[in-house]
């Protein structure tokens, strides 16, 4: 492969990003990894400890029980945000004034800041006075999200299918969208049934959007701190307290540095490597080129 | 003057020369290497090996925005928000030519395209042969040193394409630029006279006055990359006086075949040297007809004589029965004999 | 296979037309036999297209009738009009193999796995495509993506029309006159109504039998190509058909003798009496020949140019220009020099219509 031909002042317009990513990224994740592997006892003065806080993360029960709840809240939210957001992507109309419409209406709920979100549910929800809340226990259902787990979890799961399907859904729109009618003509001709037009059309012309699609609800839910935060503040209990909000309760709350540095690194290189694996798996059987 | 040496997978070791008037053709098939050699020219690409000259200084290292040069491709390419008069202007506003003279170059070339009545509409309201003609414009109105066209008339309606083919010369005559043009097609390399250089496979077969590359192909791929519909060939021995097809086709050899010596040796024969009509000297050939193809003014036959195929392609209205045995008639003096792979003798 | 009749369609893709250029078709009836190969010829925007979508059923007409053996069926989705369609570009079920792409719409309709393999074998070997059978369509080039496509249709033995929609337009040229070649040989053989549309004359010139040639919505000519070349009934075909196209010249007729620019010129069809409207004289460079001295008009000699098998000279007659043919032998002078125009195909034309 030949060179391009060289245009060094190129490097001039990145100047700036670089710079500004060095300071808001690299210095702080540095200055992470030193507390991780240190201990303090008061008055600036640290110790190194090698890998003390990994090894105590790692064994701690707390630990293990919000990575898991991590792990089934983002299970959940992916099995249902994505179908349901293809769902609603085939039943938008592709052409005429209904378009931008839905459009619009689709992008409504991302516009909204992430704690106006959790309040807002958090006051929907109530029991004695939220519509949500009295209409569920008007149905004969004893809800109350602040008292039961099992409602948390639900209002929780209701709150982000409702906040962020609607992402998945444009995602998929678009890629609908660029597939040309003649495919529609051809199959409308070849005598498929609406599901073989899905299976065999739709779907897999959408794979690399859904591939997108997926990959950023899985990294986002597994870092969703401010709606869960608002909306339960990780209650009742911990029964909601997702890994996010545990690592704040360490860092903050009990001002443990160590092991919150070492917690947040773990975090990381979960998060890494499942959507190493994610984007591995979902492209395995792309042709080239 | 263009002075080319370039070496890539892509383009094997070649050295070329191009002329400084009229144009040069880069015939071939996709995939051949024109588009590559293209790039190589304008900068876009750097070769692996070798340099390329321009006029006597060397711009192997030199980008293609210092280079001068203007480039037109096959899919009509303008800036959809511009208006026509806009994108015409666009290299000029660049360069900072002042308002009355960049006014009135671009009038000028508007003109000479026929583009004065859509001056002020934009490319995507244009049919597709007024959106070529204004990406020409554009390539047209910088007075560039190099001006390369890639397969430009391709994505065009057949009777615009030839419109502007023979509107083609008329805008470059005058002009001290170096052109070149792509194309796959040679009836249009062969109409827009100029050089030609005839590409396969990354390696230039042959490069000269498009007139002889046609008439006398240095080698059997040059005169098949030059040939639609495809040339014949089949081997024939030559005895004597005699040159043999085999099953009973056979004639004099005459001329500057004569002094061959006696072997065997491919013969190339163009489909409008065959035809069902009886030609003076003509050699008759008798084969199976598979496909008859009439348009009125000419038709192409498609028969099989043995185990080879043949296609002949002569004027006016012909008719042949499919799986009815005919009889041709091969124009033996216009017969391109090829050994190895070298030409040798036409007529 | 059936007989299709189009009667007083007309269409506009407008709500609510106005004027005449609001309608991509204007006024058509027309009768397709059936086996019949044709070829719908135009430049862009002519309606061909348009006309393809209303027979196929994609496209509802505003106004008119679609017949299939006299039964109305304007009213009928595409489902159920039995016709194939091949577009522009390839259409292929890129997730499936080759074999099962060709058997996709047989198992829809519901037939057995023996007759599926066995049609589907017939199919694949009229294109060549045995050996790929199995191969994942995908991974095919363009023009083995358009056999799929066509092959589909093939496959449906119940198929009243093809219909193929420019399908050469996306094949690499070299290939384009195989392609090309096995469209028509596909045709001798399977004898089913295939309607052609192009732009491309050389294309429709080969492939058909009957040729409808287009212009701004409405039908100029229905002919053989034989006819097209050699009796153009309007202007437009004479310059649209044949590369050179027709020479077109301003005339004058007097006395039932056409004058160019003064000069007389023999015609094949000068009336008795005079002619309204523009009158013009078409006659096309095949039938245009360099004469010797003393005969026929004096031009002079603008330009030729090479086109291998001929070359094509341009001259000057005054303030005309027209184009000639000189085969490979005939030598061509420069600057003055004389033309004749073989009678039997020279034409007075008025408005544009061939005078009859």
């Amino acid at each position: 492969m030949s060179d391009k031909t060289q245009n060094q002042k190129g490097w001039l317009f990145v100047l700036p990003v670089v710079l500004l990513v060095a300071f808001n990224a690299l210095i702080p994740l540095m200055a992470v990894v030193n507390y991780s592997v240190q201990e303090t006892f008061g008055n600036n003065v640290f110790f190194f400890e090698g890998m003390k806080w990994f090894g105590q993360v790692l064994h701690s029960e707390r630990f293990h029980a919000a990575l898991l709840r991590q792990l089934l809240f983002t299970g959940i939210i992916l099995v249902i945000e994505v179908p349901l957001g293809v769902i609603i992507a085939l039943s938008m109309p592709r052409r005429g004034p209904g378009v931008s419409v839905c459009l619009v209406l689709m992008a409504l709920p991302l516009l909204i800041p992430w704690n106006v979100v959790g309040a807002m549910w958090n006051i929907f929800a109530l029991p004695d006075i939220g519509m949500l809340g009295k209409l569920v226990n008007g149905m004969g259902i004893h809800y109350n999200y602040t008292q039961q787990p099992i409602a948390a979890w639900a209002t929780l799961i209701a709150m982000d299918v409702w906040h962020w399907t609607s992402l998945v859904v444009l995602l998929a729109y678009a890629g609908l969208r660029s597939i040309p009618d003649a495919y529609y003509q051809a199959a409308r001709i070849d005598g498929a049934s609406s599901w073989s037009v899905f299976r065999y059309i739709q779907l897999p012309k959408m794979r690399r959007v859904l591939t997108i699609a997926v990959l950023l609800r899985f990294m986002d839910s597994f870092n969703i701190y401010t709606e869960p935060f608002v909306l339960t503040g990780g209650g009742p209990g911990n029964s909601t307290t997702l890994l996010s909000i545990d690592l704040v309760k360490i860092a903050l709350g009990q001002f443990d540095l160590g092991p919150a540095a070492a917690m947040s690194i773990i975090y990381f290189l979960i998060i890494l490597s499942l959507s190493w694996l994610f984007y591995t798996v979902m492209t395995r059987g792309e042709d080239r080129g | 003057m263009v002075k080319r040496v370039g070496a890539d997978t892509h383009i094997h070791e070649t050295s070329v020369v191009l002329a400084e008037e009229g144009f040069n053709v880069l015939l071939g098939t996709t995939l051949s290497g024109k588009t590559t050699l293209m790039q190589l020219m304008a900068g876009l690409e750097r070769p692996s090996a070798g340099r390329v000259w321009f006029r006597g200084a060397d711009v192997t290292g030199v980008p293609v925005q210092k280079r001068n040069a203007a480039m037109v491709y096959q899919q009509f390419i303008n800036y959809p928000n511009f208006t026509v008069y806009e994108n015409i202007a666009s290299p000029l506003r660049i360069a900072r030519v002042p308002r009355a003279q960049l006014d009135e170059r671009v009038k000028r070339v508007a003109a000479m395209l026929k583009l004065t009545p859509v001056l002020q509409r934009r490319p995507t309201e244009l049919s597709g042969g007024q959106q070529q003609r204004t990406a020409l414009a554009r390539a047209l109105v910088k007075d560039a040193d190099l001006v390369l066209l890639d397969e430009p008339l391709a994505n065009l309606d057949f009777k615009l394409r030839e419109e502007l083919r023979d509107e083609l010369p008329a805008f470059f005559a005058g002009r001290r630029a170096t052109v070149v043009l792509a194309t796959s097609d040679p009836v249009e390399a062969l109409l827009l006279g100029g050089h030609t250089a005839t590409l396969h496979q990354g390696r230039i077969t042959q490069f000269g006055p498009t007139a002889d590359v046609y008439r006398r192909p240095a080698d059997l791929t040059t005169a098949q990359v030059f040939s639609n519909p495809p040339i014949n060939t089949a081997p024939v021995t030559k005895r004597g006086e005699t040159i043999a097809l085999g099953d009973g086709v056979s004639w004099e050899a005459r001329g500057a075949v004569k002094s061959l010596p006696d072997r065997t040796y491919t013969v190339g024969i163009r489909p409008h040297h065959i035809g069902p009509s009886p030609t003076v000297r003509g050699a008759a050939i008798d084969g199976r007809v598979q496909i008859a193809e009439l348009s009125g003014s000419e038709s192409v036959i498609h028969f099989s004589h043995g185990s080879l195929d043949w296609v002949s392609q002569s004027q006016g209205v012909h008719d042949a029965a499919v799986g009815e045995t005919a009889r041709f008639y091969i124009d033996v003096d216009r017969c391109l004999y090829f050994d190895g792979d070298g030409k040798l003798i036409a007529s | 296979m059936a007989k299709i009749t189009l009667s007083d369609l007309r269409h506009s893709y407008q709500p609510v037309p106005q004027g005449d250029d609001d309608w991509a078709l204007k006024h058509m009836a027309m009768e397709w036999s059936d086996g019949g190969a044709y070829a719908l010829l135009g430049p862009s925007g002519c309606g061909k297209t348009t006309l393809l979508n209303i027979i196929s059923g994609l496209v509802r007409p505003t106004e008119g009738r679609v017949l299939f053996d006299g039964v109305d069926l304007t009213e009928v989705p595409t489902e159920r009009r039995r016709i194939a369609q091949v577009f522009q570009f390839p259409v292929v079920y890129d997730t499936m193999s080759v074999r099962d792409n060709l058997a996709f719409p047989l198992r829809n309709r519901g037939l057995a796995g023996p007759e599926v393999d066995a049609k589907v074998s017939e199919i694949a070997r009229m294109l060549d495509l045995e050996g790929m059978l199995s191969r994942r369509a995908s991974g095919l080039t363009a023009d083995g993506k358009q056999k799929i496509s066509l092959g589909r249709g093939l496959v449906r033995s119940d198929v009243n029309v093809i219909m193929l929609d420019e399908p050469l337009t996306v094949i690499d040229p070299h290939l384009k006159s195989q392609l090309r070649s096995k469209l028509k040989e596909l045709h001798q053989r399977i004898a089913r109504t295939m309607i052609y549309v192009t732009h491309d004359q050389t294309e429709a010139l080969t492939f058909a039998d009957q040729v409808v040639v287009m212009h701004q919505g409405e039908v100029v000519q229905v002919g053989s190509p034989v006819d097209l070349f050699e009796r153009p009934r309007h202007t437009f075909v004479g310059h649209f058909i044949g590369s050179p196209g027709m020479n077109i010249l301003p005339c004058e007729l007097s006395g039932g003798v056409a004058r160019v620019d003064g000069h007389a010129v023999p015609v094949d069809n000068a009336p008795p009496g005079a002619i309204e409207g523009r009158v013009e004289i078409g006659v096309r460079p095949e039938f245009v020949a360099l004469a010797e001295e003393g005969d026929g008009l004096p031009v002079t000699v603008v330009r030729t140019s090479d086109a291998g098998r001929h070359r094509i000279v341009e001259v000057r007659l005054g303030e005309h220009r027209m184009k000639l043919l000189a085969g490979e032998g005939v030598t061509v002078p420069s600057g003055e020099a004389r033309v004749r125009f073989d009678p039997g195909h020279t034409r007075l034309y008025a408005d544009g219509w061939l005078v009859e």
